[in-house]
């Protein structure tokens, strides 16, 4: 047989799977084997590459060649240029939006060169849906390696690594597994938490999808550390690749004995199962979520119990989040001393961030943490679309707040995002510019929170309503100064009285951009104007005479006959019967409509 | 499927299935790795630059080298081909030309393992892959 001389890997991710990933995989099969190369060249569908905003992505190996939006019919072209002849097809590589260059290859991109892939080791090198190739990547060593120390050792392996929850409140995870040690119980359970709720954020998604193995290995390791034989993975029913992806890796690592009784000959039994959720936000609260696998209500519990004591089924049970989990087995592998060497103070490692909003490069990144938002938005993240102006970013989710730019040169890490009013969350950063209204944001927010109240707390599901109705009347031009002080009074009594997690953060987008950006506010009650002109209530469409031709095309398509003016002379809204639909602003072909 | 019944199982296990993985974490640094660059345009393909690629692989896979090979378009020496380029990590890139199978073992042995110059070093008049780099 030939030698394998090259490999495509080719993004099976979600995101380029919809952009027909798959049938490029097979195209590029078909070519292959029409140019008898199928033995020295190999098609590997790996996960998520991270640089979404250009999928599918195909990269070449071993010279790194970074291909972009590749299209089922590009796969010709590659083949019989780059694989047979050695030459790039330079219009497929990634364009530098400054320089209008085109990169050669992945190491000279400007969205890799800062990112230290730590939870992402794997995502995107080797195919998700192969065990072996996990094997080569020293998977299942660091399993091996905590089984032969006592389950003490290998907890204060992870203390001092310096590890916090990657979920979203930061959580020191090795004091969590330490807690449900001591706890003595028959049966003691591992849960992954993969009900990844905040929008804009598929991290966890990613990881599982392209890294599976990874979360299989550390749920044994921590099985291991608090003495459970028995692991649980609560994942949305939303995420179908994922399940079928962990559901490979289980089926796999029980078949190799990495699952089930006596692993690596040790006297250590584990096996893991999957819950699914129908994907509630609130279920990500660990003492929600562990009811909702119960077959309750996917409704949170006063904590104490914590789940460490009573959890599923009564029994001590440690809930972890995926990018936790994923950190595990590298922790093991490279030492608590090469962890905890990045990152901050109090902030160890990295963490993984979604881009998302009006931001170049759309997609996944990891960085060090103590990295700040500017190189993450302007550096990895190409920037604003559009040469726009940046105005905030909001990250943490529907839990978290807007940071402007005075916050751009703060370091990331736990104790910076919430003493500037905001909190790391789950890893979503929502990117927003001069065109965003900042009181339709905060209303964007507490809509997904009224919407994902559980309604087990009058805090929760009485008071995010009635903030959400202020809001509403304020994007509306009908608010007061009163309406001001009652959001801010409002937010802090549901802060400090609602039941869980979901209710007491819930006022952070209204609390911090009612900070950062009072004149917004105050534009919408005082003057009754949207300064962004988003808000359609306050927004008023006139016709600018000087361009106005007078072609009729406005008044003809207007549906409330507010627009008058004979031909050829120009024309005039009447603002009492106008109920700003906007027909006229996108009907109009000479730009003489103008939002005010 | 076996079971794995042992952390030396495991490694065992690795070290078998290394090499169908191993021309990626060599791809992750490259910088760090000796180059060979095959030309393979239509030129050099006619030339036998096809055996000569496969040579360089399977010496590398049979003892194990830090080596990536990779292959590059046509670098204008079309009377030499086929022609090979070599950077060696703190040197300067060679190019050989008229490279044969026999060549090629000489080029990784000699060249490349022992540091020797050996017949066949051709001007370099092109961007080579330091300078890209």
């Amino acid at each position: 047989m030939a030698q394998i001389k090259m490999h495509l890997l080719v993004c099976g991710g979600t995101g380029c799977r919809a952009s027909e990933s798959k049938r490029l995989v097979d195209e590029l099969n078909a070519q292959l084997k029409a140019n008898n190369l199928d033995e020295e060249v190999k098609v590997i569908i790996t996960g998520c590459f991270g640089f979404c905003e250009k999928g599918p992505i195909v990269k070449v190996i071993p010279d790194n060649t970074f291909y972009t939006k590749v299209k089922p019919e590009d796969a010709e072209e590659i083949v019989e240029e780059h694989v047979l002849k050695g030459r790039k097809v330079t219009r497929l590589l990634y364009e530098n939006p400054e320089t209008k260059e085109h990169v050669s290859d992945s190491k000279h991109m400007g969205f890799y060169q800062k990112q230290v892939r730590i939870a992402l080791r794997n995502c995107g090198f080797i195919d998700p849906e192969n065990i072996e190739e996990y094997i080569v990547r020293d998977g299942y060593a660091a399993l091996g390696k905590v089984l032969s120390m006592t389950p003490a050792e290998a907890i204060d392996i992870v203390k001092k690594s310096g590890l916090r929850g990657r979920g979203g409140a930061g959580f020191p995870t090795g004091l969590k597994w330490e807690i449900a040690s001591k706890n003595k119980a028959d049966q003691k359970y591992v849960v992954c938490n993969a009900d990844e709720g905040d929008p804009g954020a598929f991290m966890d998604r990613s990881i599982l999808e392209g890294d599976p193995n990874s979360i299989v290995e550390a749920m044994a390791i921590c099985g291991y550390c608090i003495g459970a034989t028995k692991g649980l993975i609560y994942i949305r029913a939303e995420y179908p690749l994922a399940i079928k992806r962990l559901q490979v890796a289980i089926g796999q690592a029980r078949e190799f004995g990495l699952l089930g009784p006596k692993i690596l000959g040790s006297d250590f039994d584990f096996d893991i199962e999957l819950r699914y959720g129908a994907g509630a936000f609130v279920c990500g609260e660990e003492t929600a979520l562990i009811h909702s696998m119960e077959g309750k209500r996917g409704e949170p519990t006063i904590k104490p119990p914590f789940p460490a004591e009573a959890g599923y089924l009564g029994k001590p049970s440690n809930v972890n989040n995926v990018e936790t989990f994923a950190n595990i087995p590298a922790i093991f592998l490279k030492g608590w001393e090469w962890f905890s060497s990045i990152g901050t103070e109090k902030s160890k490692g990295t963490k993984v961030f979604a881009l998302a909003g009006k931001i170049n490069n759309v997609g996944l990144i990891e960085v060090p943490m103590g990295t700040t938002l500017r190189e993450v938005i302007f550096e990895i993240g190409g920037g604003i679309k559009g040469g726009k102006k940046f105005k905030a970013v909001q990250t943490g989710g529907p839990s978290g707040g807007c940071l402007t730019e005075q916050h751009l040169d703060t370091p990331i890490d736990y104790d910076n995002l919430v003493a500037a009013g905001s909190m790391m969350g789950s890893g979503g950063m929502i990117v927003m510019d001069e065109d965003d209204c900042m009181v339709s944001v905060a209303k964007f927010y507490l809509d997904f929170i009224v919407e994902e109240s559980c309604g087990k707390c009058a805090p929760c599901r009485i008071g995010n309503k009635r903030m959400h109705e202020t809001l509403e009347k304020i994007c509306q031009g009908k608010g007061t100064m009163e309406d001001l002080d009652y959001l801010d009074n409002l937010s802090k009594v549901i802060k400090d009285t609602a039941l869980c997690g979901l209710g007491q953060t819930s006022p952070n987008p209204v609390l911090s951009t009612m900070q950062y950006f009072r004149d917004e506010y105050l534009a919408h009650v005082v003057d009754k104007k949207c300064p962004a002109g988003r808000c359609k209530a306050l927004r008023s469409y006139v016709i600018n005479a000087d361009k106005c031709m007078g072609c009729t095309l406005c008044a003809k398509n207007c549906p409330t006959s507010a627009i008058t003016g004979d031909k050829k002379v120009p024309h005039v809204i009447d603002q009492s019967k106008c109920i700003k639909c906007g027909t006229c602003y996108e009907k109009c072909k000479f730009g003489a409509i103008e939002i005010r | 499927m076996n079971k794995i019944k042992s952390l030396d199982d495991l490694r065992k296990m690795k070290q078998n299935l290394s090499s169908d993985i191993s021309i990626r974490e060599k791809s992750n640094n490259p910088e760090k790795m000796v180059q060979i660059r095959v030309a393979m345009a239509t030129c050099g393909i006619a030339a036998g630059a096809r055996e000569v690629m496969n040579t360089f692989l399977e010496k590398i896979e049979k003892d194990s080298l830090p080596i990536v090979v990779t292959q590059g378009g046509c670098m204008g020496y079309c009377y030499a081909e086929p022609t090979v380029e070599v950077k060696v990590p703190g040197k300067d890139p060679v190019v050989f030309g008229h490279v044969d199978s026999k060549v090629a073992l000489e080029i990784v042995d000699k060249y490349i393992v022992k540091g020797e110059l050996i017949d066949g070093i051709l001007p370099v008049n092109y961007q080579t892959i330091q300078e890209k780099a």
